[in-house]
Formats: structure tokens, C-alpha cells, sequence
């Protein structure tokens, strides 16, 4: 018992005084995955919202194929951005293996199936009349996807937290493609598989509750979004 | 041509879903300034052809003409839509504040802030609900939602309106109040209207003239009264709510009159028709006079019959009373009437309507009086 509460205490003291490093990590970690969230919300609501809009043989396809993506396991993600980036490899030339850059392409792309089938999913539980009022009032088709993406906007926000809370919390693709370099590709989740491995306990708390409010503060926006009204 | 064409113009336009025929209209002309409405049941094409004439549905063949020019799914769509509004039945807001969504038909046009916010104001107060401009579209009750989506349509000061069974989900409270107001912007504006409804009341109220749909067609259209005092066929009858109709056969015909036997009794109609033709007789359930038999009045209808009540149903201000005379007949009484002749079940009366107020439907096709209709089947079923 000792060993957690010690811990626990050492934890705290680490955040309340603002250690450089646990900071450090943190920061890199918002920033890494902000990044690839950002790039996933281009891609995802784009595609989404078009697949979401129109009708192609093979739709279902695309769909299932989607919504598979969803759940995407990241040490396979982290292998193939591996192989693709490898020296040798068709995106060798870049270099960037074992960079922030290598995690934000991992993480990017395990975040956009997330996006994109949660915004085809949004973008089709909104009703289908909708679309023709949308016309009749006069917009152009730009304009209509413009309008139907608003009114899809808190549950999109729950696809963006949803987006960012997978890949903040994944630890796989990360090891694979950063290489937990100290300082320069260390991140939350990276970290605290070291810290544990070496028995640094109270490190691995203080990391460990920053993961849990950061995940915390996702689901608080994610219930607000769940418990609204739709309107008339 | 001197006098400006019609604001709308159909010419066979028809339109097939899944490959099936839903819409099929010879002809329609819609002139500028009327109120048209379209009553039929579900699924009587009503929708399809609002949505097809908002451009929302490609038509599969034929076109129409929007102030003489003819309206192209390939150019000028959009020139075209932005003339019109259509309202459905379901509110259909966007989820923001009621100012939002009335200015939101007017941003999509790009009018500059000053002038959306004019006309926004304007059509909030014309339908009551500035009070309401703040406050999210989520937080509306169903008739102010209503409200709030006729005043987003009006703002954009449609050419022409398509209405989609706007009331078809409110209370008849809140039904009635909407109506009232609609009806006076519509007359004030002078908007030309295209009003689908399942409702007859709604229609006669709203309408100068009715277009009875089924199956894809228009059966009969005409001023409301034409509508509802000569109704081409049974079904339109039994849709513009004739409660009693009767088939029969004439058995002697006298000088602009005839007598038809209905299930052994005589019932005198106005018209000329020939012994043994069949014939079909719709009496609206207001145009039978019940009374008590000691104290019968002078009547002039021709039509006396004793008669026994078999159901009475009250109706809210009115009652519905079913009679047995020899074949089936139904009135209307207040309830003041109701009570005076203290009707009710199993009671004996005598029930009158006079020869005029029996609208007469020819039932022979030797003479294809309606050649529009006995086609329509015909093509219908062979389609199916």
C-alpha cells in the first residue's frame, strides 16, 4: 500500500510544481495528437460527408470498410507506417521515422476512420427532408454540405473527441514510429510504459492522472453533447 | 399575346420512382395570385408533384413553364428556386435561434445584413411569434416550430409557395390559430399558393380552387364549390366528404326530374336520365331535415322517409345521425336539435331532403362522359 500511496503523493508533487519534465511530455503529447486530429478532421468530415451525401455502387462496401477503420489497432497502424517509412521503404525519402512528424502520420491515421464514420453517421441521422429544404430555400449543393455540416456540428464535436481521445491514449503506434526518444518523441502514454518497466511508479501516476482528466474532460463534452435536444 | 402568361404551366409531366409511374399531370395552369389546393389520400401523388414542381424531383419526361419560360433541371435551377418556398410537414429548423433560421433562405441568397434583418423582423410579427426570435428552434412547441418555418418561407417573398401538409401535425387548436394567420398573409401578399392537404376543410377554407388527387393524377379540379356539390365520381365524393351515397337504378323519369329505385324505396333527383340507367346519388349529411312525426312542418322536399336512428356520434358543435330508411342515410344536427327532437337510438323520425340537394353521378360509360377517367384505370393497373 505504501508503495501506491508514496507514489500518489510523489505524483502530485510532480504536477502541482510543474515538473520540466513531466510538462515536456505532456506538451508534446497535446501537440502530437492535436496535430493528428486536426489533419483527421479534414480528411475524415470531408469523406464522410461526402460518402454520407451520395449514392455509388459499392457504397456498402465503403461504409463497412469505414466503420472497420473505426477500430483500427494501432500496433498495425504502427507497423505499416513503419515499413512505409523505413529507409528503404516508398516514404523512406522523408525521413522522418522516429520524428513527432512519424507519430502525427500514425496517429492521423488512426484517427481519420474514427472522424469520418462518426460524421456519415451524423451527417445521415439528420432527416433526410432536410436536404430538400436545404434546396428549396435556395442554397447551392456547396452551400447545402456547408449547412447540413453546422447542424451536424455537436455530434462532429463528439467524433473530434472521440478522434483525439484515441489517439492521445495510444501507445502501440507511438512506441513504433517515435521510439520514445527522452525530450524530442517521448508522449504520455510512450512514457509511462517506461516509467512503469523501471519501477518509477510515482512518474507513471502523475502521467497516468493527467491521461485520466484529459479523458475525463472528453467524456464530460461527449455526455453534454449525448443529453441535448434535437429541434424541431 | 397580349395578357401575360400563366405564372405556372404543366404539360405532361410525368414522373416514375423505381420504376413505377407516380405522377402523371396533362395538364395544370396555375395563374399568378391564386391559392390552389391539392386534396387526396396518402400517397395520391400530392408530394411528388409539389416536389417535382420545386425541382427537387427530376421529372421523367414532360415540362412546365414558370412565367412562360420553361423550367430546366440542367440551366437556370437555381435562378428558378430561389423564386419559390415550400414549406413540409415536418418544421424541418436548423438548430439555432429563430432569427437564424427565418434569415437563413435570405443569407443563402447573400442579402446584405440591414435588409435580412428588415424582413426577418417583419415575418416574425406577421405570424406572431417576435417574442420568439432569441430563443433556440429547439425549445419550440410544435405549433410555434410551424410558425417559425412559414416565416422562414415568406421572408424570402416567394413568386410561388408549395405548402406540404403544413398543419398535418398539429392539435386542431393550434391548427386553426396557424390557419387563420396564414390565410390573411397569404391574401395580403397576394402569394400564389400550391397547398397539398389530406384535409377538405383545410382546402375549402384556404382555396380558390381544389385539385382532387389519386393515383398519381388529378381527378377533378375546380372552385371549392364545384368540388364539393359536384363530385365527378364516387370516389371523389366519399373523399370530399359526401357521407351518404346511394346506387341505384331510375324507374320512371317525369319533366326535368326522375325516380330512382335505392334498395325498394323511390327517391326523386333532379336530371334527365333514362329508365334503367344506373345511377349514383351523393347527399351531403347538411342537406337532411329530421323531425318528429306528429308534428310534421310543410315541407317542399319532395324526398319524405320515416326513418329509425341506428347510431348517433357526437362531432364536437355538431352530431353525426345514422337513419334507417330502407337504405342508409346520414345527418348532421346541432346540438340544440338534438336535444329538441330528443333523438337518439332505436327513436323512429322522419328524414326529408329536397331533389336539388341531390348531387346526381352518371354511372353509364356508353358515352365516355369522363373519357380522362375510364383511361386512367385502365393505364393504371396495366403500369402496376
Amino acid at each position: 500500500m505504501d508503495l501506491i500511496l508514496e507514489g500518489i503523493l510523489k505524483a502530485f508533487h510532480l504536477l502541482f510544481t510543474l515538473d520540466p519534465e513531466v510538462l515536456g511530455i505532456t506538451l508534446l503529447s497535446l501537440q502530437v495528437s492535436g496535430t493528428a486530429t486536426l489533419i483527421s478532421l479534414f480528411i475524415g468530415i470531408s469523406i464522410g460527408t461526402l460518402v454520407a451525401l451520395t449514392e455509388f455502387p459499392g457504397r456498402r462496401l465503403v461504409v463497412s470498410l469505414i466503420n472497420t477503420g473505426m477500430g483500427l489497432p494501432p500496433v498495425v497502424v504502427g507497423l505499416f507506417v513503419t515499413i512505409f517509412l523505413w529507409r528503404n521503404g516508398p516514404l523512406g525519402f522523408l525521413e522522418i521515422l522516429y520524428t513527432p512528424a512519424a507519430m502525427i502520420v500514425a496517429q492521423a491515421v488512426i484517427a481519420t476512420p474514427i472522424v469520418m464514420g462518426i460524421t456519415l453517421a451524423a451527417i445521415q441521422a439528420l432527416p433526410k427532408k432536410l436536404r430538400l429544404q436545404i434546396l428549396a430555400l435556395g442554397a447551392t449543393r456547396l452551400q447545402m454540405v456547408w449547412i447540413l455540416v453546422k447542424e451536424a456540428r455537436l455530434p462532429l464535436l463528439a467524433g473530434v473527441m472521440a478522434g483525439f481521445g484515441g489517439v492521445i491514449s495510444e501507445v502501440g503506434a507511438s512506441i513504433m514510429v517515435g521510439g520514445n526518444i527522452k525530450g524530442y518523441s517521448r508522449v504520455l502514454t510512450t512514457a509511462t510504459v517506461m516509467e512503469t518497466s523501471r519501477g518509477n511508479f510515482d512518474v507513471a501516476i502523475a502521467l497516468g492522472i493527467i491521461l485520466l482528466l484529459l479523458a475525463y474532460f472528453i467524456n464530460l463534452v461527449l455526455t453534454h453533447i449525448q443529453q441535448r435536444e434535437r429541434p424541431r | 399575346m397580349i395578357a401575360p402568361p400563366p405564372l405556372l404551366t404543366v404539360k405532361d409531366l410525368r414522373v416514375r420512382r423505381g420504376g413505377v409511374r407516380v405522377l402523371e399531370i396533362p395538364s395544370l395552369v396555375v395563374e399568378e395570385g391564386t391559392i390552389h389546393s391539392l386534396i387526396g389520400p396518402n400517397g395520391g401523388g400530392k408530394t411528388t408533384l409539389l416536389q417535382t414542381l420545386a425541382c427537387l424531383i427530376r421529372a421523367e419526361d414532360g415540362e412546365f413553364f414558370f412565367r412562360g419560360e420553361k423550367v430546366s433541371s440542367s440551366h437556370g435551377l437555381l435562378q428558378y428556386r430561389r423564386r419559390l418556398a415550400m414549406v413540409f410537414q415536418e418544421p424541418l429548423l436548423f438548430d439555432t435561434t429563430v432569427f437564424e433560421n427565418v434569415a437563413s433562405g435570405l443569407k443563402i441568397r447573400g442579402m446584405d445584413r440591414s435588409e435580412i434583418e428588415k424582413r426577418v423582423k417583419q415575418n416574425l410579427q406577421r405570424f406572431g411569434i417576435s417574442h420568439l426570435m432569441d430563443r433556440s428552434a429547439r425549445k419550440l412547441s410544435g405549433g410555434e416550430a410551424q410558425r417559425v418555418a412559414l416565416a422562414r418561407a415568406m421572408a424570402i417573398q416567394p413568386e410561388i409557395l408549395f405548402l406540404d401538409e403544413p398543419f398535418a401535425s398539429l392539435d386542431p387548436p393550434t391548427r386553426e390559430s396557424l390557419m387563420e394567420d396564414l390565410e390573411k398573409i397569404l391574401h395580403q401578399t397576394n402569394t400564389t399558393t400550391l397547398f397539398a392537404t389530406h384535409d377538405r376543410m383545410e382546402a375549402l377554407r384556404l382555396s380558390d380552387r381544389i385539385a382532387v388527387m389519386n393515383q398519381g393524377r388529378i381527378l377533378q379540379i375546380g372552385p371549392p364549390e364545384e368540388i364539393m356539390n359536384q363530385p365527378r365520381d364516387e370516389f371523389i365524393a366519399s373523399f370530399v366528404g359526401v357521407e351518404t351515397i346511394l346506387t341505384g337504378r331510375v324507374v320512371r323519369k317525369g319533366r326535368g326530374t326522375f325516380v330512382a329505385s335505392i334498395d325498394g324505396q323511390e327517391v326523386e333527383a333532379v336530371g334527365e336520365m333514362e329508365i334503367g340507367e344506373p345511377v349514383v346519388f351523393c347527399i351531403r349529411p347538411e342537406n337532411v331535415t329530421l323531425t318528429v312525426p306528429p308534428h310534421q312542418e310543410a315541407t317542399s322536399a319532395r324526398n319524405v322517409f320515416p326513418a329509425r336512428i341506428t347510431k348517433v356520434v357526437p362531432l364536437g358543435l355538431y352530431y353525426r345521425v345514422h337513419l334507417d330508411c330502407g337504405f342508409l342515410l346520414v345527418a348532421y344536427v346541432t346540438i340544440q336539435s338534438l336535444e329538441n327532437l330528443s333523438l337518439k337510438e332505436g327513436k323512429e323520425i322522419v328524414a326529408s331532403f329536397k331533389a336539388t340537394a341531390i348531387h346526381v353521378i352518371q354511372k353509364t360509360k356508353k358515352s365516355e362522359p369522363q373519357p380522362s377517367l375510364s383511361g386512367q384505370k385502365n393505364s393504371s393497373v396495366a403500369r402496376a
